[in-house]
């Protein structure tokens, strides 16, 4: 996993609720085997027309989003399937942090353990970063994961929670199951003791 | 200090014994390492997470708390299961095959008796059983939360990490009590209470919570109609749902396969027994339902909170509890073909699905076919029957409940996901409408531009009938 400490680019808006993860990676695309090429099946159904063609209109076949690496989008994202092809769609197109006022549990996991950063904001702090994402030509944001905060170059700023071993985590670029092998002795008295039948 | 007394004499909900009796190390403001007592594996979520363990050259901790099956691809026609057109979905299966030989798991592929969705084989094979926290890389393992069981849906990743240690780093769910008040009335099913809780507290209305389910109407569901309630408990967004075990749980158990037998059985009994949250157990959020108004339920939006009585209409703009559900309307107005205000029961449907991991168990096979039973799918519309399991499909055979479907002009088929998700090939085309029995009606789950509306067994069965959503209370049943 790649480290983070502070992020700059270009913001996407997508401000629907629910967005569930059957579109941010539709079925047909589950059936792989690797975990990485996803990038140009992101929000698939919604990207392309039936013909395979690009529907211009859609956010990230545009100007400037089509560079974004920050998503912001309406309340409980990544609602649905378990899917971790949500996070390496995401992460494969380029996206590294999604800003949503909140997001579906399962998501929130597979998102953590695949390096992308998920911000949590009020709904009303997301609605005005929309609106600026939507209106100026070009629209950065800088998260600052040491610091908690997510800022503009307008003097915009606010400040997320996120959990201190996420950050840590995050910050470090740390690999879960090594840090889970550090308690392996603690498994194995787990298992040892005994069961109730 | 007195206040550790009161901490241990407390008394514990269900979530709470099956959380602390389960906690391998907690660091303070850490996620706990919890560990985990059986591991479902298919062949969709889990590729990556065994390369994963090749790559770092690790083991599966424990194969015997591991089982897998093919679900999600397996076609469901005879002729193609063994010989799978699509050469990148035999890939995968082929995949799981190799992994589970390379590392010793068990496998109940396809022609086994065993194999079918890893949600209705767990019970069916006695895996699942109360006590346990059970993970699986699929969203619905929720399910198994009705035999009072733990069980958590997760991403691959966390699949490899089961895999390699046997526990899941969890940040502790909120719990919650959905206290269902009254009994059902007649011809209304546990799919119908799931679809009226999530109504009421919205699609992520569960979020960081694990959900228990009691009261009357809970304690008179069977176990299938309890797994209905519990799989279901993901599309309010929560962690798990649960259902205490009691006699109607220790019943379906007893001489499962891989359920205690003998002393072992008493002994397991006697644990389960202590398993039901205590009087005066709190939990984070307590939520009110009332059973005894419920109607057969039917879902009108691309969201499984967009639902409506089958007496109902199409919800209009000005129904909208805000703005954001107001866009949200407005587009599945477009996307599902609705007026707003139309009543359900003009609604006429294409295709009929009844099957998958929410429906397609014995119980919901004869539910069904009863409704069908002596009547005609009519000549509009196309159904489609798939088991669960291959113990539900030799199950229903046996009874003769397949000549029921099939004299009526319904497809009997075999065993997998098929049309909930549409991973194989049985899909529903763009514009179409399908009355399913299945768990979502996303975007294009069933298809792309296909529009799903989940309904109970029951009323998929009586809308195949008639060509419309139809109040199954009304039912004109031909014994």
């Amino acid at each position: 996993m790649q480290p983070m400490r502070i992020h700059r680019g270009q913001a996407i808006p997508l401000g629907q609720a629910n967005i569930d993860t059957d579109q941010i990676i539709p079925k047909q695309f589950l059936k792989r085997i690797e975990r990485t090429g996803y990038g140009p099946f992101l929000f698939n159904d919604w990207r392309y027309a039936s013909d395979g063609q690009p529907k211009p209109e859609f956010v990230i076949n545009r100007e400037p989003y089509k560079h974004g690496t920050i998503l912001i989008a309406g309340k409980n994202f990544g609602c649905g399937s378990s899917r971790e092809h949500a996070a390496w769609a995401l992460t494969n197109f380029g996206i590294l942090v999604v800003i949503a006022p909140s997001f579906a549990d399962i998501f929130h996991s597979n998102a953590a353990n695949n390096g992308l950063l998920t911000v949590a904001l009020p709904e009303e702090k997301v609605t005005e970063l929309l609106a600026k994402a939507e209106s100026r030509e070009k629209y950065e944001l800088t998260i600052d994961v040491e610091k908690l905060t997510v800022s503009d170059a307008e003097g915009w700023s606010a400040n997320f929670p996120l959990d201190s071993f996420r950050q840590h985590c995050l910050l470090n670029g740390l690999d879960q199951i090594s840090l889970t092998l550090q308690r392996a002795a603690a498994i194995q008295a787990f298992e040892d003791r005994p069961k109730p039948y | 200090m007195p206040f550790k007394d009161v901490k241990v004499t407390a008394p514990k909900s269900l979530f709470d014994k099956l959380w602390e009796s389960h906690v391998v190390w907690q660091e303070p403001s850490q996620p706990a390492l919890i560990y985990i007592d059986l591991h479902l594996v298919h062949e969709v979520t889990s590729p990556q997470a065994f390369e994963g363990l090749r790559l770092a050259g690790r083991k599966v901790r424990r194969t015997d708390c591991t089982f897998g099956t093919v679900d999600h691809n397996v076609p469901t026609t005879r002729e193609h299961r063994f010989n799978i057109l699509d050469p990148i979905a035999a890939q995968q299966i082929n995949t799981l095959r190799k992994n589970c030989a390379d590392f010793g798991v068990t496998l109940a592929d396809v022609g086994s008796a065993e194999q079918g969705i890893v949600h209705v084989i767990g019970p069916e094979l006695g895996l699942t059983l109360p006590g346990k926290t059970i993970v699986c890389g699929d969203s619905h393992t929720s399910t198994h939360g009705a035999f009072g069981a733990l069980a958590i849906g997760i991403g691959t990743s966390e699949v490899e990490h089961v895999l390699a240690t046997q526990t899941l780093q969890q940040k502790r769910p909120k719990s919650m009590l959905v206290r269902v008040n009254g009994a059902l009335p007649a011809g209304v099913t546990a799919k119908d209470l799931a679809l009226g809780i999530i109504h009421q507290i919205g699609t992520d209305g569960g979020t960081g919570h694990c959900i228990e389910y009691s009261g009357e109407a809970v304690r008179g569901l069977s176990m299938e109609g309890r797994m209905t309630l519990c799989n279901l408990a993901i599309e309010s967004g929560a962690r798990g749902g649960m259902v205490a075990p009691d006699e109607t749980t220790f019943a379906y158990i007893k001489g499962r396969k891989y359920a205690p037998q003998g002393e072992a059985w008493d002994k397991a009994v006697a644990y389960w027994k202590t398993l039901p949250s205590e009087e005066g157990a709190e939990f984070d959020r307590v939520v009110d339902f009332d059973a005894t108004k419920l109607e057969p339920w039917v879902t009108w939006g691309t969201s499984p909170g967009m639902s409506v009585p089958v007496t109902g209409r199409v919800p209009k703009l000005e129904d909208a509890r805000d703005e954001v559900e107001k866009a949200a309307f407005i587009r599945a107005y477009e996307y599902m073909g609705l007026t707003p205000g139309a009543a359900l029961n003009t609604v006429m449907v294409d295709r009929v699905f009844v099957g998958s991991c929410t429906n397609g168990r014995i119980e919901d096979m004869r539910a069904a076919a009863k409704v069908i039973k002596g009547h005609k799918v009519n000549a509009k519309v196309r159904m489609l029957v798939v088991p669960g399991s291959e113990w539900v499909k030799q199950q229903a055979e046996k009874e003769g409940l397949d000549r029921i479907f099939t004299a009526a002009g319904a497809e009997w088929r075999e065993p997998g996901c098929s049309m909930c998700l549409g991973m194989n090939p049985d899909i529903i085309a763009s514009g179409e409408r399908c009355a399913s029995t299945s768990n979502r009606n996303f975007e294009g789950r069933q298809g792309r531009g296909g529009r799903t509306h989940l309904v109970s067994p029951e009323m998929a069965a009586a809308a195949a009938v008639t060509g419309h959503f139809t109040d199954v209370r009304q039912w004109d049943y031909k014994e």
